[in-house]
This record gives C-alpha cells, structure tokens and sequence, in this order.
C-alpha cells in the first residue's frame, strides 16, 4: 500500500518533470545556422528563432551611440567543430572567412551597448529572427575572441 | 633549464603517482603491510614534488620568461606581480597543474590521517586518487606541457620541450600576450581557484566511497568520514559560483550574473548532485536508508566534476568562457566513461549488501521528504544536462542542430526551485519516521499565517505579478519557519535547563552544528531568492546619450551628466575614459557615480566598468556606453534598476557564515559513537536528533 503511494508519487513528480523539460524546450528552441544556410533557406526562416553564428567583419562595424544600434556584417564559418579543427583552428578560420570576399555575408543589427569583444575576425554568435528584408535582427550577441590567432606561435620580427 | 626542471620534476611526480597506485593495490592484494606503507609515503612525496613543479613555474611568470609558451600566452611585461602569480590558474597548461597540485595536497592530507580503525580503506583510497592524478599529469606530461619553449629552427619558430633539431636556438619573443583583461578582476582571480577546490575536494569522498564498495565495509562509516571534505568541498565549490556570479555582475556589463551558459551549467551541475548528497547521507547516517542513492550520488558528483573541467577547458561548447581547443578533450570523455561504467560496476557488484535497514513508511516523514529533495536536485540535474546536450541530440536525431536559451532553464526550473523553497520550509519540521498532515500543519500554521501577512502587505504595496507573489510568499514560508525552529528549540531549552533564552539558544545551536549551520544555511537561500526574484522580474533598463547638463530619469531616479575625463596611465598601458555623473532619486542629490571605460593596449580590448550605487531596495547601474569628446552630444549611458538584487550578496555572506559554522571542527566527527541500528522501538524524533 505505501509501497504504490510511493511509485505512484515518484512516477507523478517524474512526468511532471518530462513535461516541463520537453514545454520549455520547444518553447525556448531556437535553430543553429550558418550564414550559408540562412542565405539558402531566404524566406522559409524568416521570423523563427534562430541562432547564428560567423566570423565579424572588422570593416563592416558601425555604431551609433544616439540610437545604441550597432550594425556589421558576418561572414560565413562551417558550424561543424571537427571541420574547423581540420581547417587549422578557430582562429585560422575566422581569419580567411573575414578576407574572403567571396564568401557569404549576413547584416546584422543589434540595439544596446557595444560589447567590449567585437572586433574583426571575432566569432559572433547572434540569437534573433531574420526580416523580410534579409538583414538579421539580434536580440542577443555573443562574441568568442579565440586568444591564439596566427601568435601562439609569436612572429620573429618581435625578438630584437 | 628552469624549464626542463620543471618538466623534470611533473615527470618524476608522475612516476611517483602510478608507483603508488600500483604499490597500494598489490600490497593489499598480497597482504603486505610494506608495500601499503610504501605507497602511502610515494603519496605524501606527490605534495612536495608538484609543489617545486608549480614554483618553478610560477618563477618563470613572475621573471618574464616568454621563451616559455605559457608564460608568453598568459603575462605580459605590463602585468603587475600579483596578476603573473595568478596567470597560474589562467591558462589551460597552469591549471591543469593545479588542479593536480590541489589533489596532491589533499590525498596526502587524507593519508596522514589516523587510519587504525579504517585500515582496510587505506589502500585503496590510495589506488582512486592515484588513478585521478595520474590521469591529470599524464594529461600534462604528454599533452599540456607548461614548460613548452619556443625554439627558432631552419628559420621558423616552433613549440617544442626539447631541441627539435641539431641546430635550434631558443627564441624568446619581447613581451607576452598578458591576460584577457576582463580576467583581471579580483572576482577572477579567486573565483577559478575557489571551483577547483571544490572539484578537486570531492574527489576524496568519491574515494572512499569506492574504498567502502571495493572492502565491502558498506556500513555508513565513509559518510561519517568524508563529512567534513564534502562540506568544505561544498563550500568552495558554491564560494566559486557566487564569486563567478560577481565578477560577471561588476565586469561583464549586462546589468546580470548569470547567463545560463554551458561552462556556468557544467560547474552547477556537480554543486546540485553535491548539494542532493548532503542531505541524503544525513537519511544514511539516521536511518540506515538510500544506501545506494548515495553512492550513485557520489559517483554522479566526481564525474561531474570531472566534466566540469574538461568543459571548462575545452572548446566543445560554444560559450564566452571557452577559449581553447585542445586534443584533450577525447581523453577526459574517456576517462570520465571509464570511471562511470568502473563504478557503477562496482556499485552493482555490491547492490545486495547495500540494502536500507528500514523501510520507509510515511509520506510525509523526515525521510520522505528529504528523497523529495533530492528528486527535485536530480530534475534540476537532468533539466541542466538536457539543455546542455540538447544541440548534440537534435543534430544526430534531425540533423539540425538546435539549441535553446537562457528562457529554457529559467522556465524549466523555477517550478523545481520553488519546491525546493517549499520543501526548505517544511522539511525542517517533520518527524523521523512518521508524520501526519496534522502534525506538520499543527507545527507550521504560525509561519503560514505569517507569511501570508507578509504577502499580502507586498501584493498591496509592491507587486501583483503572480510569480513575484508566489515567490515572495514561498521565501516568507522560509524565513518564519526556520526562525520558528530556532525559536522552538530554544524556548525547550530554555525550560529543561533553567538558561536564559540566548544562553539557551547559543548552547543548542553548538550541540548541533551541523543542523543549525544547515538552517542559517536556508535562511541564505530564501535570501538570494529575493535578489534572484527581484532582478529576474523587475529589472528595469534605459539608455539615452545626453550633453553635460542633461539628465536622464529611470524609475525614482534622474542620472545627470556632469562631465568626462579620458587619460593614459602607460605604466599599466591602459587608457582610462570616467564619466562623472550627478545621481537624484525623487529629487533629492545623492552623490555621484563614475562608470567608465578602461582601454587595454596591448589586447586591443575595452573593459567597462559599471558605476554601482547599491542599497538593500535597488542596484542602480550605469554602464558608459560611448562618448563624443569634442561635441555637445556627450556620452551615451546604458542605466540598470535592479531591485533587491543585493539581497543575492546578502545571502551569499550568510552563506557561507552559516556553512563554516556547520563545517568548523569541534571534534573529530570519526570518533563520535556510529549510529546504533534504528529499531522499531528507538525511532528518533525530530526534537531529539
């Protein structure tokens, strides 16, 4: 009798778990993309929860601090770790996908402070929705300055 | 040379560490004393030896020696003393010798212990530790070598330990990368060390805990004796999340402190099973129950720790703390599966021996509740690693790699987290063994009507929002109840022995450390819930650009620009940019604040520096966002309101007060009498434990 009571609880408490995990989930899902991908998928994501990331054009950075809105361009970079790894590292990566113009580009505009890490070559990681008018609204931005760029290994020139 | 001691000596240590391994487990297989001793002292040699390793190293930070590649990646020539000594912990190479540095110090702490009556754990404590740091310098030795130079070979520079061809030169470049400066923050430099301390603390009951299912000694005697190291590894291990949380709050500029980012989830993780496992031993050590709970717990926790640090440390997830990309990360995923599947084999192997001395009855007994708290930790638990995983799953199950965010956890775990509450409040009150709700309700009306009272005057005053309200009720139900506790115990007191009531109070309260520690320990939870709740629901933002003159009004508060300054101070090589801003709240002056922008040359980075003026009611934060040096538009100003969100430091003080009362040393917990077995007619009350 107390035996059941028990199962039954732990089973109540567990499905109640189940369903918070898998509501909030799809509540809160938001779809990893490449700047690739969202170029060729155009409107079939417009206004989806998205979450983007590239390389930061340094060239492409305005800000305006009347309106706190920053504007800037990412260049596409493979979304696959094991890729960029072969590739030669993050910051090889992000280095050529910023000095390669031919590589796909995304504007994108986010209203707030500028954050202290953007600059050229940084790995932007921007959550928002794409508009109708292709340019990617961020509401939240996240930049990765990998610390080893082409200077882990320091340049000669530096030694006298 | 220096280089090549060190290296030297981390490789000697690594000898050392897998002949203790191996001594202690064939001295116990053949029975011989020596070989156990042997291995007891090859441990104690593992303290000293790292100990010179990581001086050598900490040498070559502090003299600018950038000939060595960590020392050119973590310091540079502009850095102060202190900030080079810490550059220790700061890259991925340094920490990993101090993370085994920490467990030297532990293990041979643990093994100059008394062992006469726990003889038999001994070696094998020695053989689980030898495991885990033999794992972590091999790491080093072979993979993430901190004596690594640059040497210049047929015109090229490489990394290498020794000369990698007949001709090379050592290079060494004229000044270092230095550290991120968003890492030099007081916050950051005790906040990694406070982690690991953590970590690496509870790789000591994990050991005896394998000890306990290897000899067979499955009674409740590795609980009693790892008490201690899992409250202090506790304490560190939540010191080193709150002080994350700070420097996130002072130094990040996002008006918050905790972002629900993988690396932040990897180190909650093991302080959740942690945390399940203090309140689940205590169910062992009383009642003889969850005997298997808690050895899954511990296993849970020490492979978390383990993941904990491999993410940290490695690129896996993407993440602001996640900067290097290293060929280790196959290694810890291995060694953290080895170690799960060993375990729980051996926990399985043991399984019958295991088994609980009692039956639990009630659902609403001490007992039962405490398994309550503990499911809701686990849900946390899975909720976090879900949320973590979620990306890798929904890649190879569609494809596409989805991800989800901060709206996720907070969503999926406030429920869980307010249970958590409500559990805090009631728990405390029912009985061993048995409870009613009549005799809960009887114990707990008072508060309840209190903090209805208090709720009420809030939803009237304060706030409708219905999670506010909830919360707010929740966190009152805390605070009375375990005021009433104190209140209750005292006033027995008081009359059995004739004592005044703060006597009485003081007496109680040093009988039963461990119990009262544990309340004041709540009482600070129900504190940082109010910060968490007031900066969750009612932080309110604004951002304006203003000339000198003009004001700016968030709230009850006008913020007016006075004026700017912008200087370089080339010893640090920094540029420092201070706004000077006059603060108003309902028109009266309150002083000034001086948020600015510090400029770091040699990164290339800005870091900014919020002005904070802080009271018990709100945070007002104001973050310099930009300036026009010679025009009438002035700066620009991003302003935070963050009400009650003090009360997250507040609590975190009271935190750790009530922590290391319950963990200070009064005496020997080992030598205290071990628990009788509980029978029918000795079941203990509330009262009397």
């Amino acid at each position: 009798m107390q035996r059941t009571k028990f199962i039954l609880g732990g089973l109540l408490i567990l499905a109640a778990v189940v369903y918070l995990i898998a509501s909030s989930t799809q509540a809160s899902a938001e779809y990893f993309m490449t700047v690739d991908e969202v170029k060729a998928e155009g409107a079939a994501v417009v206004g989806q929860s998205l979450r983007l990331s590239g390389a930061v054009v340094g060239d492409t950075v305005q800000y305006d601090p009347q309106t706190l809105t920053l504007t800037f361009e990412i260049a596409h970079v493979t979304g696959d770790n094991n890729e960029i790894e072969a590739q030669g590292g993050l910051a090889l990566v992000l280095f050529e996908a910023v000095n390669d113009p031919s590589r796909e580009r995304i504007t994108v505009i986010y209203v707030g402070p500028k954050p202290d890490l953007l600059r050229s070559e940084a790995q932007a990681i921007v959550t928002g929705k794409l508009g109708e008018d292709g340019i990617f609204y961020a509401e939240e931005l996240l930049l990765k300055c990998p610390t080893r760029y082409e200077e882990a290994v320091p340049e000669q020139a530096s030694e006298n | 040379m220096l280089a090549e001691f060190g290296y030297g000596v981390l490789l000697v240590s690594f000898v050392v560490t897998v002949y203790s391994g191996i001594a202690a487990f064939y001295g116990v297989r053949s029975k011989s004393s020596a070989l156990v001793e042997s291995a007891r002292r090859a441990q104690l040699l593992t303290f000293p030896l790292i100990t010179i390793s990581s001086i050598t190293l900490i040498y070559l930070l502090v003299n600018n020696h950038f000939e060595v590649s960590f020392v050119y990646e973590v310091t540079s020539r502009s850095m102060p003393t202190y900030l080079k000594v810490t550059a220790w912990w700061g890259g991925q190479a340094g920490s990993l010798v101090f993370w085994s540095w920490l467990l030297a110090v532990f293990t041979s702490a643990v093994t100059l212990r008394k062992w006469d009556r726990d003889a038999e754990f001994l070696p094998w404590v020695i053989v689980i530790s030898s495991i885990t740091l033999t794992f972590f310098l091999g790491m080093i030795v072979v993979f993430e070598n901190p004596f690594t130079r640059f040497w210049l070979s047929n015109g090229e520079v490489v990394p290498s330990m020794f000369r990698p061809s007949a001709n090379a030169t050592i290079f060494t470049p004229n000044d270092g990368q230095g550290l991120n400066p968003l890492l030099r923050h007081p916050g950051m430099i005790i906040h990694p060390p406070m982690l690991y301390l953590g970590f690496v603390a509870y790789v000591i009951p994990y050991a005896f805990a394998m000890a306990a299912l290897i000899t067979g000694r499955t009674d409740d005697r590795w609980t009693r004796i790892t008490r201690r190291w899992s409250l202090w590894a506790w304490l560190f291990l939540s010191l080193g999340l709150v002080l994350g949380g700070r420097w996130a709050y002072d130094v990040l500029g996002w008006g918050g402190y905790w972002g629900w980012d993988p690396v932040e989830i990897a180190a909650f993780m093991p302080w959740l099973t942690g945390t399940a496992l203090l309140h689940s031993v205590m169910i062992q050590e009383k009642r003889g129950m969850l005997k298997h709970w808690n050895m899954i717990l511990v296993i849970l926790t020490y492979s978390l720790v383990i993941f904990g640090t491999f993410l940290t440390r490695s690129g896996v997830l993407s993440s602001v703390h996640s900067f290097a990309n290293s060929p280790i990360g196959p290694f810890f995923m291995g060694f953290v599966t080895l170690t799960l599947v060993s375990s729980v084999a051996l926990l399985i192997w043991r399984w019958p021996e295991l088994k609980g001395e009692t039956e639990m009855k009630s659902m609403l007994s001490r007992e039962a509740l405490f398994l309550l708290n503990n499911l809701l930790f686990m849900s946390i638990l899975v909720v976090c690693f879900w949320g973590v995983i979620y990306p890798l799953i929904s890649e190879l199950a569609t494809g596409q790699k989805v991800t989800v965010g901060p709206p996720y956890y907070e969503r999926a775990t406030g429920p869980l987290f307010a249970g958590l509450l409500f559990l805090m409040a009631i728990a405390p009150l029912s009985a061993w063994g048995h409870s009613t709700v009549q005799t809960l309700g009887r114990a707990i009306w008072k508060s309840a009507l209190a903090a209805l009272v208090v709720t009420g005057v809030l939803f009237a005053t304060y706030t409708q929002n219905i999670y506010a309200v909830v919360g707010f009720f929740l966190v009152a139900l805390v605070l009375f109840a375990t005021a009433h506790e104190f209140w209750r115990g005292a006033r027995a007191r008081q009359k059995a022995q004739g004592e005044n009531i703060f006597a009485a109070l003081g007496r109680l309260m040093g009988r039963n450390r461990r119990r009262y520690g544990g309340y004041i320990i709540h009482i600070s939870m129900a504190l940082m819930a109010i910060g968490i709740l007031g900066i969750e629901i009612f932080q309110t933002e604004t951002q304006g650009t203003v000339a000198s003159g003009e004001k700016i009004a968030i709230g009850d508060y006008v913020v007016e620009y006075r004026e700017l300054a912008s200087w370089d101070s080339p010893g640090e090589g920094v540029n420092y940019t201070r706004a000077v801003v006059d603060i108003y709240e309902n028109g009266i002056y309150l002083g000034q604040l001086y948020p600015r922008i510090d400029f770091y040359y040699d990164s290339q980075q800005n870091m900014t520096i919020p002005g904070q003026r802080s009271t018990f009611r709100d945070d007002l934060y104001i973050l310099l966002v930009d300036w026009q040096p010679v025009s009438s538009i002035g700066a620009t100003f991003k302003i935070y309101v963050n009400p009650l969100v003090n009360w997250m430091w507040i609590g975190s003080i009271t935190f750790l007060f009530g922590l290391i009362y319950a963990a200070w040393p009064d005496r020997d917990p080992a030598d205290a009498p071990a628990r009788r077995k509980v029978t029918a007619g000795n079941r203990q009350t509330s009262a009397a434990d």
